[in-house]
């Protein structure tokens, strides 16, 4: 195992580590209240499961804080052992220098989203006199535990596994032309079809969002559209965004963005990215929500959430047209 | 938006109030806090603070050294075998290097002998590294002598200091020029200590270093990547070692955090019952709870932080020097460059603030969910 740099790990692995032990109780717990929840009756078990609740929710809020420190940096983390692998030049190289590398950053990811969509099902049930979403929200917590508990042991195994001598891929390898898979196929998208693709599922997810705002309408349609926006503009980055903030035409990787040469782009694009989604996902959440106790507040929440999605969303665009207009690389 | 702003900060002034009432309890925890943010930090800083220094020396280094082997053991390198690998391609210059270790049993320390590439010292004259100057009471136009291979006294006259700010390498460097050192050390002309390589295109090195092996097979070819790498992998190591230490004072901290916060006073707990009998809900209660643990967090890892960023960058870090530095003899004296990390900020922070907030979670649910009827009846 190596300890690069060894505060790094540690703090990734202490934290992921003391996220999965509270998700889990957190989970076991929701099972009992999903097979023990009767709110009509006032038994002391009810009373004991009604507290617990509190502490439940508190996990998960701690949980979400934490994850989003906790992606950025895993991924710094990784582009800071690149030097140690032969082979590697930035994360890329690092997380695949075991299996465990980019499933784990997956599993971040997706855990992410879980929990600020669990943090409005949240909010909004508190807010209901009868707790509406009380079952919806455990089940929810049902996938969530799981996947932190997944995302500790790939962490460990991952720097468990982490041996210096591999020589591993360089990002030109996983995006350039001569490989084969998904992501080389992304990166392989002509810029013909990626950008129009980009910009017009952009415009339309942003206009959603304001008909919400403005309407009061579309809000499932926008959460939706959120959604897809989310993986469009992740393969929007890979195929020309990258590349022309790089200005050169075969340079596909998404993480060497987070470098300095690069004028850390990846640390205002990706942020802002990730906050639109995360708002949009629960803005459409919230306006799917047709309990009657929520007849007022859900359509509030989806709006304060709408706007903050509008709001990241438009400046990650105009970040984006930013770096295509300044950048020199003509593809 | 403003509504929550706004309660958040009346929850924040309650909590404020609270921690100033009960000053004596808190600022023993308080105190343990800082001491432990200071002891993660410090270790911290150094250890980066040294793998930067490292890297910055190694900048200037070769980029492949070749050391001739003879029974798998360091051997002198005759100059035709220089030449046998200066006409590689990609090799933009070789040059034979010398340099040796001397015990002195002055200082009882290993000094370095070497002679430098460009301006050596004339005849009879060498450059002294400062640490060794201070120890031997040496100044500019006085006499070091030494004792050579076959124990006869050398007279050399101290020309001149070497900069101060390279001490990390020159604490224990004699600089003396190419006859001396062969005289010194009894090395006929034409051998080598070892051969230093510059390569054109840094993208070829492990090329050149292949081609080199195949003239060269009774070689050891060591590259300037290689060195970068072992000098990381034994700061991080070094610095891990205070680490694991340190780990079993954060699990000592997480329990006494967990027992101040369980240990509520019956104050405490009429406290709680007045709040919620007043209206306040589980909810506000441990909201004001979980403020108090983010303050207390606050406050403790920026004294703690400030304290160890003062302790590494201006004290020299004497707690840990040590165990981070190695175990020389002579010492160098030297400041490390200050640098702000943001990534090392906040893996500290979880270091220490996530164990603190693990430890006091339960507690605090448990106060924040106290009865009121329960608590006022007591």
């Amino acid at each position: 195992m190596i300890f690069q740099p060894a505060a790094l790990a540690l703090a990734l692995l202490l934290a992921s580590s003391l996220n999965a032990l509270g998700l889990a109780v957190a989970g076991l717990f929701a099972l009992r209240m999903l097979r023990h929840w009767h709110p009509d009756i006032g038994s002391e078990a009810q009373i004991a499961l009604e507290r617990r609740t509190h502490l439940v929710s508190t996990l998960v809020v701690l949980s979400l804080l934490l994850s989003l420190p906790m992606l950025a940096l895993f991924t710094h983390t990784a582009d800071a052992m690149a030097p140690f692998f032969a082979g590697a030049m930035c994360a890329v190289g690092s997380l695949k220098a075991n299996a465990w590398g980019l499933p784990a950053l997956a599993v971040m990811l997706v855990g992410f989203f879980l929990a600020a969509a669990w943090l409005v099902l949240h909010r909004l049930d508190t807010r209901g006199w009868d707790q509406p979403l009380l079952l919806a929200k455990y089940r929810l917590l049902l996938l969530l535990a799981p996947l932190a508990l997944a995302q500790a042991a790939l962490l460990w195994l991952y720097f468990g596994g982490l041996k210096a001598e591999v020589i591993t891929s360089c990002c030109g390898s996983l995006f350039g032309p001569a490989a084969t898979g998904t992501l080389a196929e992304l990166s392989a998208l002509p810029e013909a079809i990626a950008r129009p693709l980009f910009f017009l599922t952009l415009a339309l997810t942003l206009a959603a969002g304001a008909t919400l705002l403005v309407r009061g309408r579309l809000g499932r349609a926008f959460g939706v559209l959120a959604g897809l926006n989310f993986v469009v503009a992740l393969a929007a980055i890979v195929a020309f965004i990258a590349p022309h903030i790089y200005e050169q035409p075969h340079h596909h990787c998404p993480f060497c963005l987070l470098q300095a040469e690069h004028g850390y782009a990846g640390w205002l694009l990706y942020p802002l990215l990730f906050l639109g989604t995360a708002a949009g996902l629960g803005a459409g959440l919230a306006a799917g929500v047709r309990a009657q106790s929520l007849h007022n507040e859900a359509p509030r929440l989806a709006a304060a959430l709408a706007r903050i999605a509008v709001a990241a969303l438009a400046s990650f665009g105009a970040a984006v047209s930013f770096y295509l207009w300044r950048s020199n690389l003509v593809m | 938006m403003n509504t929550w702003i706004e309660r958040q900060r009346g929850l924040i002034d309650t909590t404020v109030a609270n921690l100033r009432r009960r000053k004596a309890r808190n600022l023993g925890l308080l105190l343990a806090y800082v001491l432990l943010v200071f002891l993660l930090a410090s270790v911290v800083l150094f250890g980066d603070g040294m793998r930067r220094e490292a890297r910055l020396l190694l900048e200037e280094a070769p980029e492949l050294v070749v050391q001739r082997l003879t029974a798998g053991r360091h051997d002198l390198m005759p100059a035709q075998w220089l030449e046998r690998i200066a006409d590689l391609r990609g090799v933009a210059a070789v040059e034979g290097r010398l340099w040796g270790y001397h015990h002195d049993a002055a200082v009882g320390a290993n000094l370095t002998l070497q002679v430098p590439r460009e301006a050596a010292p004339a005849a009879g004259r060498v450059h002294l590294g400062a640490t060794l100057a201070r120890l031997r009471g040496l100044a500019p136009g006085d006499v070091l002598s030494l004792r050579d291979h076959a124990g006869q006294p050398h007279a050399f006259v101290v020309e001149a200091l070497l900069d101060s700010r390279s001490e990390l390498v020159s604490a224990d460097l004699v600089l003396l020029g190419e006859a001396d050192f062969r005289a010194f050390f009894g090395i006929a002309a034409g051998l080598y200590t070892d051969a230093a390589l510059r390569v054109v295109n840094p993208l070829e090195t492990r090329t050149v270093a292949e081609k080199v092996l195949a003239r060269l097979p009774a070689t050891r070819v060591i590259s300037r990547e290689e060195m970068r790498r072992t000098y990381d992998a034994v700061f991080n190591w070094r610095q891990g070692l205070p680490l694991m230490v340190l780990s079993v004072l954060l699990a000592a901290f997480a329990l006494l955090a967990w027992d101040k916060a369980s240990g509520l006073s019956a104050e405490e707990r009429r406290e709680i019952g007045i709040l919620k009998a007043l209206g306040w809900d589980s909810g506000d209660v441990l909201a004001m709870k979980l403020w108090e643990g983010a303050l207390l967090s606050l406050l403790a890892f920026l004294l703690g932080y400030t304290l160890a960023w003062l302790h590494v960058y201006y004290a020299g870090a004497p707690l840990f020097e040590p165990v981070l530095k190695g175990w020389s003899v002579l010492y160098p004296h030297f400041a490390l460059a200050p640098e702000v990390d943001i990534s090392r900020i906040v893996s500290l922070a979880l270091l220490t603030v996530l164990p603190y907030v693990a430890a006091t979670l339960v507690p605090v649910w448990r106060a924040a969910t106290l009865d009121p009827d329960e608590v006022m009846r007591e």
